[in-house]
């Protein structure tokens, strides 16, 4: 394996790559996400899109990944590919990647696909970007890109050289300070995860779905192979909110502190009047206020809510780099020098607890006059 | 039995960041902090050694001025602190600063009873990638985002986080852990531990020192052993504030209400 990356890159014609992420036996989203966005740069390097699928009793699965766009998919089963483990799902996906050396993998940057990617990329040395929030192959698309998600002067844009073909994997830095583009030139194939909720899904085509094939790779795993052992896998009881499907996201920060009960309540009574769900800025998540998965923001979840609604919350770059997307934001806050205000659409300067009541009443009268 | 502690120094992105003209990070107008999830990874280290007496080790790679950080690591309790520095390293990627750590790791020497622990991801490049790649490189099992370690000699069992719940992992030493933050509440150091840490062992592991390692190479270290390159770095455009309504009564309530209405968007 060590000398496994002498390979010319030439050699790596095997096409786009997608780890579609499973568990008990349901696929996970971001699968669908990522086939998507791997099916523009399979288009754009005018090579094939593949699913790679590992699991046991899993090749239910895969017909559907075709319907994203896949042109097949790669089935891995096996009873010791069941549970996710690092060592079976690193042991087959490097074998697999060996036979038919792809030239582009894309993994969901899911707890599962960040602890997978950089142990297989260490051990095919090959170069791995963690986190991407955007990807492109052709360069005239990707200076488009950087015309409009960039302060970068144009003429350094149009210096760019046209004919790069890397895969540029961009994502950001410095907690959103900075957006950093990487490339891999020297060696395939080029990895990413992929921030899940980032990429936008295609609609579903079943006649694509049909004609998607399925290949069954040779690889060998054996009990001597797995040195960890999972007992017992949890889901967590409660369930879990969706932030990132939300179509409308009211969010709560530090300025809930005062009375974080009546301030939870408020949050909750103004996103069931939107019709939403309740985020949170990382400080409320770190106060033991609400569980994790409500939190927006660089090391929460990134959201693109057709309304963000901001109670309380200061507005650090980590926060706004989870939110600034959404189509319109409205930020509450009784400091009027609080970032937030920055990205807002409309801002009001006030006490949350004084200006939510109303702001519910208003809204239900709005939607009832309609 | 040792526990290794790989920690990294870097800056604070929760206050105000200053970038510089072509698009890279101002350090230097930066402060700088021990970073986070290390804090926890020490934070078990010293935990297993109240339960074990094993001997705790620092280690982080980064310039000369991490001295500074490791020796208050120190005072928390850790009982010797390595420094890997050198031009030679410079410009890493993840993956050849995987290769380096597993290099110093190697020469500190990793016994049977041993235990590497990394925090899940650092706060400048948020990666997570680190911790895995030493993990490879040094053919060791690993489990990340740890939230729970229980040892029972040779077997240690692990409640590992996932976004919908948790999975319970068993696995045996020496092995490697990635730690987050629910793993632990870090304590702060003590007034002998600050009285001592500039008398515990602290060595400075350069290029010559690990370059009989078979990982340390010219094509596998530094900025040109890197897969990975910069292509451009930039700051993203601050999208434009809005508007700043009058009052917060209930006229601006009814008025933002309006606005919502007519944008379609209730």
């Amino acid at each position: 394996m060590s000398n496994f990356n002498s390979a010319a890159i030439e050699e790596f014609n095997g096409g786009v790559w997608v780890f579609c992420e499973q568990r008990q036996g349901e696929m996970m989203s971001t699968s669908f996400e990522l086939i998507s966005e791997g099916r523009k740069l399979a288009d754009e390097l005018g090579s094939k899109l593949y699913g790679i699928l590992l699991g046991d009793d899993v090749e239910g699965l895969a017909r559907e990944l075709g319907g994203y766009g896949a042109d097949g998919v790669y089935v891995c089963q096996s009873p010791l590919l069941k549970n996710y483990t690092t060592d079976g799902y690193t042991k087959v996906i490097c074998d697999v990647v060996e036979q038919y050396k792809p030239e582009v993998f894309l993994i969901g940057a899911t707890n599962i696909g960040r602890d997978l990617g950089p142990r297989c990329a260490a051990r095919l040395h090959t170069g791995l970007c963690a986190d991407c929030t955007h990807l492109d192959i052709d360069v005239p698309k990707y200076k488009e890109f950087l015309r409009s998600s960039s302060t970068l002067a144009p003429n350094m844009i149009d210096a760019i050289k046209e004919d790069d073909r890397n895969l540029k994997m961009t994502r950001p830095a410095f907690g959103g300070h900075l957006m950093a583009t990487i490339i891999c030139p020297r060696f395939r194939p080029a990895m990413a995860t992929v921030r899940p909720g980032v990429m936008k899904k295609n609609e579903f085509d079943k006649a694509r779905a049909d004609a998607c094939e399925i290949i069954k790779p040779e690889f060998t795993l054996t009990e001597a192979d797995m040195q960890t052992q999972v007992t017992e896998v949890v889901k967590a009881a409660k369930k879990l909110v969706d932030l990132i499907g939300a179509e409308v996201v009211v969010s709560v920060g530090r300025g809930i502190s005062k009375d974080v009960q009546t301030g939870l309540k408020l949050a909750e009574e103004l996103a069931e009047v939107l019709g939403g769900v309740v985020g949170a800025s990382r400080a409320v998540v770190d106060s033991g206020w609400i569980s994790a998965d409500h939190q927006v923001g660089q090391t929460g979840k990134t959201v693109h809510p057709r309304i963000y609604v901001a109670l309380g919350i200061s507005g650090a770059i980590q926060h706004k780099a989870g939110m600034q997307d959404a189509e319109c934001i409205i930020a509450v806050n009784k400091n009027a020098a609080a970032p937030i205000f920055e990205c807002a659409d409309y801002g009001i300067e006030g006490d949350l607890f004084k200006v939510v009541p109303m702001m519910i009443e208003a809204i239900k009268a709005a939607k009832a006059a309609k | 039995m040792k526990i290794i502690v790989c920690v990294k120094q870097v800056p604070d992105t929760s206050g105000k960041v200053a970038v510089n003209p072509d698009g890279t990070l101002n350090r230097a107008s930066m402060a700088t902090i021990t970073n986070p999830d290390d804090l926890n990874a020490v934070e078990a280290a010293l935990t297993l050694k109240e339960q074990t007496g094993a001997e705790v080790v620092v280690i982080s790679m980064g310039p000369p001025p991490a001295e500074g950080m490791l020796r208050e690591l120190m005072a928390r309790g850790a009982d010797r602190a390595v420094l890997v520095s050198g031009r030679e390293f410079g410009g890493s990627d993840t993956y050849a600063t995987s290769q380096i750590l597993a290099a110093a790791i190697n020469k500190i020497g990793l016994e049977d009873e041993d235990i590497v622990l990394c925090g899940r991801q650092a706060i400048d490049g948020d990666t997570a990638q680190v911790g895995p790649q030493i993990a490879e490189k040094l053919n060791l099992p690993q489990v990340s985002y740890a939230a729970d370690i229980k040892k029972d000699g040779k077997t240690l069992t692990i409640k590992r986080m996932l976004e919908d719940g948790y999975m319970t992992i068993k696995v045996n030493t020496p092995c490697l852990l990635t730690c987050i933050k629910e793993l632990n509440e870090p304590r702060y150091m003590s007034v002998s531990g600050i009285f001592e840490c500039y008398s515990k062992p602290y060595e400075v592991f350069d290029y010559e020192t690990l370059k009989d390692d078979p990982l340390i190479d010219a094509t596998t270290i530094g900025l040109k052993g890197s897969p990975t390159n910069i292509f451009k770095s930039f700051t993203p455009p601050q999208k434009g504030a809005g508007m700043m309504m009058e009052g917060a009564d209930k006229a601006t309530c009814e008025q933002l209400a309006g606005l919502l209405a007519a944008k379609h968007l209730i």
